[in-house]
């Protein structure tokens, strides 16, 4: 890239402008769909929880996997923003800032959907370490009280990381802006001026931050997996579901980000800076936590057959053939088959393709979490208690008022800050010299 | 000994002249410099031969305090109110880590932004006299603080180092 300083500000910044009669139109249709999922829910807290489908033995439905279908989508921002930053791959640079606010805004949806599951949602708080009546605290051995700690905390680390990375090109914003605008950024930028110290202790404060986050996000969907390995339900209760679930997770996410930067490339005019390299590395990581599941599900299935326990084989005999085959088999293709498409070449360089696949790995990966929880506990050990659960219209209102929650955060993310790193890209291109560039 | 000083500001528009700048006014004596710069850059901080941040301390006592107070907070409120759940033991170490280990990076990410915080003296709502909003864009700053008898030398070498602008930063 030869671009000046001065150039990327221009052109990053660009995104910034204020928006078109398109993106009004967008953001009205969002805000429908948006209110329509509230109305849902309010309905649902109005009349009990048996307006959903979920009842005997089908006790965790839509909600709890688009839970995990949200938490999953988070990783990936910060596999980019933190684990790629550790091992200096520095075309991460120009998708990162997008890829963390994905974080960030996943992380903000997943966390409604253990409250929408609530029957009386007030009492969220139970879940949070305080004493309560008679001095009873929560119980530790509990694996959702897990939950609350591993998402609490990821919560909170990605939006102090995100913010951080923020802040220098919030002082740019404020530095090029006037009236009303340069106090609300110039308050947000805190007073940052790039200087040596500044940038000294940022620099270091950003490495550590990272170091940090990447342990974690590899405990957080261990964790969330352990909601379902620490009990004894078949299809379960298996040691392989923690890295299944990590490499599902960040599959699904990075499915997600290209499902976002291509549009957004598109439309902000981003192509010098998003170029096909950085597409087509996403394809390559796709490629191989694509593999990374296929191999799961094939031992998941080895081992239900190998293992000789009957409940075992029965649960994946019925997650293919019964109840919720469609689901299955969408999952295995999507998740597992289509996404080698990308060892060629052209395929990987090919918009249409990428976008396509994209969003047919986020189906997949949603099917995924529906077959798993939806078909191993509507077909546990008895048969005498078997049943089947389909999501009621609420289920499917809120699941759409919570797409359109993550894409409104989205929207004002699009307008209100730099999508891209100013800072980060200008790390990228050679400083101006006078004795000519030297990199 | 409270001898008046004044800050110097020299402009500068390419980084290879800049450090240059830097390590001359360091030969000269100027130590108390401040630099703006867009980016972070590793020429800068050689020319300058700062010493490491110590945010890392604050990292890892956070994540000490956290791991402790993960340990405590499991272990002393099953102890409080003892009820076997599961027929798991009161004090059941293993699942304990896991708290242990959430709130050791939990401590630990807010440790680390409180020493960034408190090391770069933010937040702070009004601007250093001498920042010029170029600095984030393509320009780099020397600032000089020097005794008012001085200003006409440190001027001199500013320019002559190739300062683009050179001017009086307010003190």
């Amino acid at each position: 890239m030869e671009l000046s300083y001065r150039q990327i500000n221009r052109d990053l910044l660009r995104t910034m402008e204020p928006a078109g009669r398109l993106y009004y139109a967008v953001l009205g249709v969002d805000l429908v769909i948006l209110l329509w999922g509230i109305f849902a829910w309010v309905y649902q807290i109005k009349t009990g929880i048996g307006v959903t489908n979920l009842n005997n033995p089908v006790g965790w439905g839509v909600y709890i996997a688009t839970f995990v279908f949200w938490i999953g989508i988070a990783h990936s921002g910060t596999l980019i923003s933190a684990i790629l930053f550790l091992f200096r791959c520095h075309w991460r640079n120009p998708i990162y800032r997008t890829a963390e606010a994905m974080t960030v805004f996943a992380l903000l949806t997943a966390g409604l959907y253990p409250i929408i599951h609530l029957g009386r949602p007030w009492l969220f708080y139970w879940l949070f370490p305080y004493p309560q009546e008679g001095h009873l605290w929560i119980n530790f051995r509990s694996p959702l009280v897990w939950d609350v700690f591993a998402v609490g905390t990821y919560l909170i680390v990605s939006c102090v990381f995100f913010f951080t990375g923020l802040v220098p090109d919030l002082a740019v914003v404020r530095d090029q802006a006037d009236g009303w605008r340069k106090k609300i950024y110039g308050f947000l930028a805190q007073g940052w001026q790039g200087t040596d110290r500044q940038w000294r202790h940022y620099g270091s404060a950003y490495l550590f931050l990272a170091a940090l986050a990447t342990p974690l996000v590899i405990s957080v969907h261990s964790i969330v997996s352990w909601d379902f390995a620490m009990s004894v339900v078949p299809g379960w209760h298996s040691t392989i579901f923690a890295p299944y679930f990590v490499a599902g997770a960040i599959h699904s996410g990075l499915a997600m980000v290209l499902t976002i930067l291509i549009p957004m490339r598109r439309i902000f005019r981003l192509e010098a800076y998003l170029t096909e390299m950085h597409l087509e590395n996403l394809a390559r990581l796709i490629i191989l936590t694509g593999t990374i599941m296929a191999y799961s599900y094939g031992t998941e299935m080895f081992i239900a057959w190998y293992s000789g326990n009957i409940y075992e084989r029965e649960t994946f005999i019925y997650r293919a053939m019964g109840d919720y085959t469609v689901a299955f088999w969408i999952m295995l293709l999507f998740n597992a088959v289509i996404p080698f498409l990308f060892v060629f070449g052209r395929i990987r360089r090919s918009i249409a393709w990428l976008f396509t696949i994209s969003i047919l790995i986020n189906i997949g990966m949603w099917a995924e979490r529906f077959v798993i929880i939806g078909a191993s506990l509507a077909h546990e050990y008895i048969p005498f208690a078997w049943g089947t659960y389909r999501p009621s219209w609420v289920e499917l209102s809120i699941l759409a008022g919570t797409l359109a929650w993550f894409f409104l955060w989205f929207l004002l993310f699009a307008k209100l800050l730099p999508v891209i790193s100013l800072t980060e890209v200008k790390e990228l291109v050679p400083p101006p010299m006078r004795g000519g560039s030297h990199e | 000994m409270n001898r008046e000083t004044v800050q110097i500001l020299g402009i500068f528009a390419h980084l290879d002249i800049f450090t240059q700048a830097i390590r001359e006014m360091r030969r000269l004596g100027y130590n108390n410099l401040t630099v703006f710069s867009p980016v972070p850059r590793h020429e800068i901080e050689e020319a300058l031969e700062g010493e490491k941040s110590p945010v890392r301390l604050f990292t890892l006592s956070g994540g000490i305090l956290g791991g402790l107070t993960g340990l405590i907070l499991t272990i002393a409120t099953s102890l409080h109110y003892p009820m076997i759940t599961g027929g798991k033991p009161i004090v059941s170490i293993v699942p304990f880590l896991v708290i242990v280990f959430e709130l050791t990076i939990l401590f630990g990410a807010l440790a680390t932004i409180l020493g960034m915080l408190i090391n770069i003296r933010l937040p702070r709502l009004r601007l250093r006299p001498g920042y010029d909003p170029r600095f984030s864009e393509d320009r780099f700053g020397l600032g000089v603080r020097c005794a008012g008898d001085e200003v006409q030398r440190v001027q001199d070498f500013l320019r002559r180092a190739g300062a683009e602008e050179v001017r009086h930063a307010g003190d």
